[in-house]
């Protein structure tokens, strides 16, 4: 029997691929474009090959920015995560506190970036500022916009004031699946408040933890507009983060080319540490 | 060695969880708490552990005053129904974890886990982890932590109600040969009659949280004390029927159904309760009544008809065995075994005690 050849299901796909190439691969595909080529005005590109590549990777800047990016997502995690993770633990399991320590909690989560950036600036004025006000009255000498020092404990107060509460949210949820069942099992065990925690809540927090590492390693390497507004990447450069500097390469000094370049290097770095951190905290579900 | 609930009561808020009661249980018994759900049987398990408080009474164990009694310093064990391990420990872990608190030397506690495995089929998976095991096998393991550590007092909370059915049958006929020579108390709590027959030993049926009746198994079966425990201890439901007794002649309200018999009670008035394996479509027994019926609706099982019908103005349910086929609303004639009728008073107790 002869099956007759039919292609038209291809026509169904076409919508998808044309969705898909609007939203991903054309932009993608014109910074590629951009980072092998030295643009002039009027449309006029010349073939550069690795040169703009090559150029990033030894470039004093980007390894200093890349550096600030490190330390800060680093110290991000390494205080948001324990403090989310205690705050859910002593959150009520039940009653009317549940809701309002909720709502509490989404607060931050739901303010825009820019306010977020804008009312810390304020709040953390040396002169007139809440923060910056009360710091200098009780003896600091603080102030974000002179020294590198306050403005990066500025800076990972806020993101930490921001965003604790999705580690937050998220262990919350972890621990209230966990079966009351097991805790009674640790209890008859006589197992500690510290066991209890090691060997059944983290175990069990395991899944949404690894999200919110990954959600939180995410934005914070990626975190552009509150510093933006905040510091503006200053004193000097001491808050220029990746993201910062990349805008100031593409869209201060025009140099599209580099910038391209290093927005690609910027974007692998990203996917190759989610990738090495997720299949390292996943590398013992596979087995079920 | 006993375990003694005395005017136990469980009060939450205002309401009554436990209703006033008083059970003891003897060692080296299997004792079931047979009651659906909500009946109190976890609540009941709960206060014997140590993991509650009664509002009010006291329990005693081994001619002791335990009730404040810490759950730790009880040295008891409990199986639940979700399967519950400690998710990244490998099953000899997990089954060795009751036993490290207690200081024992490694040596020993290796000895003691590998008999524990063996007994319940776990020795090939000692080096595996919960999560990769079927749900029978974790809940092997989680029985194998409750049976390592010589308990005084094993609870088991409907351990197999999240099994699927082959390995519910596998491991309930395995359950009271694990507990066979031990030194020590039992508790089973289900939803489920067959359970408790099978496993035999002492049931204790329960309605909304009151202790309806406490013997043996055998006994609270064929003997239920009142109309309220033999219902729990009937699935599917039992056929409960008004009638009324004159001289030798028993006539159910609203029907034609009589028969005589020359048991030996007041005339006047009666509940029947009739369990539905006694009304057949086939005679059984020397002494039987025929009952019309419509057919409601037949279940076939292959070994058993479950049939449903109506007659006068009650819906009625028999067993019969093998395969017996019914169209719906079709008329039939079925047969009731008078010898295993259970007569209750105006009280519901029963009245025609053996």
């Amino acid at each position: 029997m002869n099956k007759t050849l039919n292609q038209k299901a291809w026509l169904f796909v076409i919508p998808v691929f044309v969705l898909v190439a609007f939203n991903a691969a054309i932009p993608l595909m014109t910074v590629v474009n951009y980072s092998f080529q030295e643009t002039f005005g009027s449309n006029v590109f010349a073939w550069e090959g690795t040169r703009w590549f090559k150029e990033i990777l030894h470039s004093e800047r980007f390894h200093a920015s890349l550096g600030r990016q490190v330390i800060f997502t680093f110290i991000i995690l390494l205080i948001q995560l324990p403090l989310g993770i205690g705050i859910a633990l002593s959150m009520p399991k039940k009653g009317w506190g549940v809701p309002v320590c909720l709502i509490l909690m989404s607060m931050p989560l739901l303010i825009p970036w820019n306010v977020v950036g804008a009312m810390w600036n304020i709040f953390a004025l040396p002169e007139i500022g809440f923060l910056g006000n009360s710091l200098n009255s009780i003896g600091f000498d603080y102030n974000f916009t002179q020294q590198s020092g306050d403005a990066w404990f500025t800076t990972i107060l806020m993101d930490v004031w921001h965003w604790t509460s999705l580690v937050v949210l998220l262990s919350y949820a972890g621990l209230n699946s966990i079966q009351p069942a097991y805790y009674q099992a640790a209890e008859i065990d006589g197992a500690s408040r510290w066991d209890i925690f090691r060997y059944i809540e983290l175990p069990k927090m395991k899944k949404v933890l690894t999200l919110a590492i990954l959600l939180r390693f995410m934005d914070s390497f990626m975190i552009y507009t509150e510093p933006f507004v905040l510091t503006g990447g200053g004193p000097g450069n001491a808050t220029n983060f990746l993201s910062l500097d990349l805008v100031k390469m593409a869209l201060g000094q025009f140099d599209l080319g580099p910038a391209a370049a290093m927005s690609l290097i910027y974007f692998l770095i990203v996917l190759l540490i989610c990738w090495i951190f997720y299949t390292i905290m996943m590398k013992d579900e596979g087995r079920t | 060695m006993s375990l003694e609930l005395k005017n136990v009561e469980k009060k939450v808020g205002i309401d009554t969880h436990i209703h006033l009661t008083n059970l003891k249980l003897e060692k080296n018994t299997i004792n079931v708490l047979l009651g659906s759900t909500l009946a109190g049987k976890t609540t009941l398990m709960q206060i014997m552990a140590g993991l509650d408080k009664p509002t009010a009474g006291e329990i005693w164990f081994n001619g002791e005053n335990v009730t404040g009694k810490e759950v730790q310093k009880r040295n008891c064990s409990m199986v639940y129904q979700q399967f519950i391990n400690y998710p990244n420990f490998t099953v000899f872990e997990n089954i060795a974890s009751p036993l490290k608190i207690t200081g024992i030397k490694s040596d020993e506690i290796k000895e003691r886990v590998g008999k524990v495995a063996e007994l319940l089929k776990l020795s090939a998976m000692l080096n595996k982890k919960p999560d990769e095991l079927s749900g029978g096998q974790q809940q092997r393991t989680a029985l194998a932590r409750a049976l390592v550590k010589d308990s005084d007092l094993i609870l088991l909370d409907e351990p197999l109600a999240n099994l699927d059915f082959k390995l519910r049958e596998e491991l309930r006929e395995e359950l009271p040969k694990l507990f066979e020579d031990r030194d020590c108390i039992v508790v089973y709590a289900t939803t489920e009659p067959q359970d408790a027959l099978m496993i035999g030993g002492n049931t204790a049926t329960l309605l909304e949280g009151k202790v309806i009746q406490y013997g043996k198994t055998l006994d609270v079966y064929s003997k239920p004390e009142n109309l309220t425990s033999a219902r729990v201890f009937s699935d599917p439901p039992m056929n409960i029927a008004d009638i009324n007794k004159n001289g030798e002649i028993f006539k159910i309200d609203n029907n034609n159904v009589e028969w005589k018999s020359n048991l030996k009670i007041k005339d006047g008035r009666y509940k029947i309760g009739i369990r539905p394996h006694n009304i057949t479509t086939y005679k059984e027994g020397n002494n039987s009544v025929e009952i019309n019926g419509k057919v409601l609706i037949s279940e076939l099982s292959g070994s058993e008809s479950l049939i449903h019908f109506t007659n006068g103005k009650l819906n009625w349910v028999s067993l019969s065995n093998g395969i017996q086929s019914k169209n719906i609303g079709e008329e039939t004639k079925l047969y009731m075994n008078i010898d295993e009728f259970l007569y209750f008073d105006h009280n519901n107790r029963l009245v025609n005690h053996g």
